[in-house]
């Protein structure tokens, strides 16, 4: 389950993206003082059709950013990414009208992703809408849509405005929305993360379900181990816009390999008192992403960093199931 | 499934158009001062709707009394007329109910104008970003250069006089203020989840324009334009009485005009150019007590 080469049941594949920002402004530049923010760096991974995978690192990592490259939601600075064959970037007019239906996010914040002065039944017509299906059709798919989201008596929700469901509701509305045109493939952006914990797992059961019952192929972005692990059956690690480690999940958390890997299970909490319990031995925050260390990137934090990290950017190597990215390798 | 969704489903709930256009209007009902100036507003309509109605003579035709003098100079009362006449022998209450016509008429399609063209503007800047942004609000900065009393002086002198510069010059210039405020609002809206999610839900800029982000600025439109309104009026007054006016139509800045010509302060005839000054100042305060109450609307921690 390692990377794949190119096989036709490959549905999305990365080769070499990056996602550059210039901060300062045209003034800066002029004196040649703008500096380029790498939230994606160079990043490459298959994901084949029906996988699931998790996206995992801390905040600013650029795991968002990749998200959001893979529905084109942003413009690419480099590199290449395919959506089943056919390169993202590229597409215009009514194929990106298709894209849109096959490729879905759902939303980290469902108060916002929904607009306050829309009824439920608004909301989800609007995909619909989009997609050219007819009227009489649409009130059907609503309903069904919202039923498969586990919502229940859907039709009591649908001239509710979003400020009278709770957070759960709303975020069964929110998949619900991405779901309704039945896309082959969904990004999850920390979809639980604004809930209360009390209603996270139902979400997570539900988003869990929905993805096996569509057969859907997802990325689950998160900076959660443990609900990557429940999520998803591989994981690939990032960390200031570079994958550290990529391969099966449950392989990552009993042995992970890379360094910052090492750092983020230990820093998952304990259920147990007294168990000595280190979390992140890595001490300090992440580097100022506008100055990101030479060579690895993690290196000023690695209680492995050597000589050689410092002169040279450590390229993804295969280590058994998995692949990763380290000198130590 | 469709059991249980028929009821909800198949319920009508379309109230009817007209007061589903009067919601869309947002007027402000709650704060006591937008009432009284949405009042004031509500009277100086219906008097220019009437006009022909309510003026007892022609606001430009001379008049003569029974005894066959000309009628100039008569106080209020005198031979019927009700606010007397002007020192050309016109019917000043005459003068005063056909003034709110142009006033209104001014002042609505100014403020329309300005009210449009400024929203178009700022949405489209604001939404696009770049380099669309870019020259629209150069251009704004050039709007923003240039005086606008002047600028209408000079904009009578090119086209014929008429009251028709001051709208033409408004929407040439004032929408600079309506486009920055709104721009500067989109950008703003434009980073919220709902408007990425339109997107990510395949519609295009135009319907989320349309529909996520111009509702959200649709007060901000009404506040410039009921400010407008009272603009508009006040220039086309000033224009008027410097005399760059037509003098073919009435206005309540053409009466001031006349009566500043004719000495009226000089005969005491305060009943000649008291009037019209009130006119302008209720109808100006009135736009401004309604911009108020689209302020509460815009900024509710404003209020106490």
């Amino acid at each position: 389950m390692n990377m794949i080469t190119k096989k036709p049941d490959v549905l999305v594949s990365v080769f070499d993206a990056k996602l550059h920002y210039a901060v300062g402004g045209a003034f800066a530049a002029m004196r040649g003082k703008s500096t380029v923010v790498k939230a994606v760096d160079g990043v490459s991974f298959d994901i084949r059709r029906g996988e699931s995978v998790g996206l995992l690192g801390e905040s600013g990592c650029g795991k968002t950013s990749m998200g959001r490259l893979l529905l084109k939601l942003e413009e690419k600075t480099g590199g290449t990414i395919h959506f089943d064959g056919e390169e993202v970037g590229a597409v215009r007019g009514s194929r990106l009208k298709k894209f849109r239906s096959k490729a879905q996010l759902i939303f980290q914040n469902p108060f916002d992703a929904i607009n306050p002065r829309f009824t439920i039944r608004q909301t989800l017509a609007e995909p619909l809408e989009n997609a050219d299906i007819p009227k009489r059709e649409r009130e059907g798919r609503i309903i069904t849509a919202l039923e498969l989201v586990k919502l229940p008596e859907p039709a009591q929700f649908l001239d509710r405005y979003p400020h009278h469901l709770s957070g759960g509701q709303l975020q069964r509305v929110v998949m619900a929305r991405a779901l309704i045109l039945q896309p082959e493939f969904v990004v999850a952006d920390e979809p639980v993360s604004m809930l209360d914990v009390s209603v996270r797992a139902g979400v997570l059961n539900v988003f869990r379900d929905v993805r096996d019952r569509l057969g859907l192929t997802a990325i689950y972005i998160s900076h959660d181990l443990a609900l990557v692990r429940y999520v998803c059956e591989r994981t690939i690690v990032m960390y200031l816009g570079r994958i550290m480690e990529d391969g099966p999940t449950e392989d990552i958390v009993r042995e992970p390999l890379h360094p910052y890997t090492k750092a983020l299970v230990a820093a998952v909490p304990v259920p147990n008192p007294d168990q000595s319990h280190d979390p992140l031995p890595i001490g300090r925050g992440a580097p100022d992403p506008r100055n990101p260390p030479s060579g690895c990137v993690f290196r000023d934090r690695c209680p492995a960093a050597h000589a050689r990290c410092a002169a040279e950017i450590p390229q993804p190597k295969p280590v058994g199931t998995r692949t990763v990215a380290c000198h130590l390798y | 499934m469709p059991e249980i969704a028929a009821p909800a489903i198949i319920k009508p709930r379309r109230p009817n158009i007209i007061a589903r256009m009067f919601r869309a209007l947002r007027l402000p009902m709650n704060d006591p001062f937008a009432v009284a100036g949405l009042l004031i507003y509500l009277v100086f309509i219906v008097v220019a709707v009437f006009a022909d109605q309510i003026a007892t003579h022609d606001p430009t035709e001379i008049l003569y009394t029974p005894a066959y003098d000309l009628a100039a100079d008569l106080r209020p009362g005198q031979d019927g007329f009700i606010m007397g006449t002007t020192s050309l022998g016109r019917d000043i209450f005459s003068q005063l109910v056909y003034g709110s016509r142009s006033a209104l008429l001014i002042g609505i399609t100014a403020a329309f104008m300005v009210a449009l063209i400024g929203s178009v503007i700022g949405l489209v800047a604001g939404y696009f970003g770049r380099w669309v942004d870019a020259i629209l609000m150069r251009l704004a900065d050039i709007a923003f250069g240039i005086p606008f009393l002047p600028f209408v002086i000079v904009l009578a002198a090119f086209l014929r006089p008429s009251i028709w510069n001051v709208v033409i010059a408004m929407a040439l210039v004032l929408w600079r203020d309506t486009a920055r405020v709104i721009r500067s609002q989109v950008l703003t809206l434009r980073t919220r989840g709902y408007v990425e999610a339109a997107r990510v839900a395949g519609s295009s800029d135009f319907k989320i324009i349309l529909r996520h982000i111009a509702p959200n600025i649709l007060p901000l439109s009404f506040l410039y334009g009921s400010i407008a309104i009272g603009w508009a009026i006040l220039t086309e007054a000033s224009i008027s009485f410097l005399g760059f006016g037509d003098p073919d139509s009435i206005s309540w800045g053409y009466m001031l005009q006349d009566a500043f010509a004719s000495q009226a302060l000089a005969k005491q005839a305060y009943y000649w150019f008291v009037p019209p000054g009130i006119c302008i100042i209720l109808v100006v305060s009135a736009g401004f007590f309604i911009t108020r109450g689209y302020e509460n609307i815009l900024f509710p921690k404003l209020s106490r």
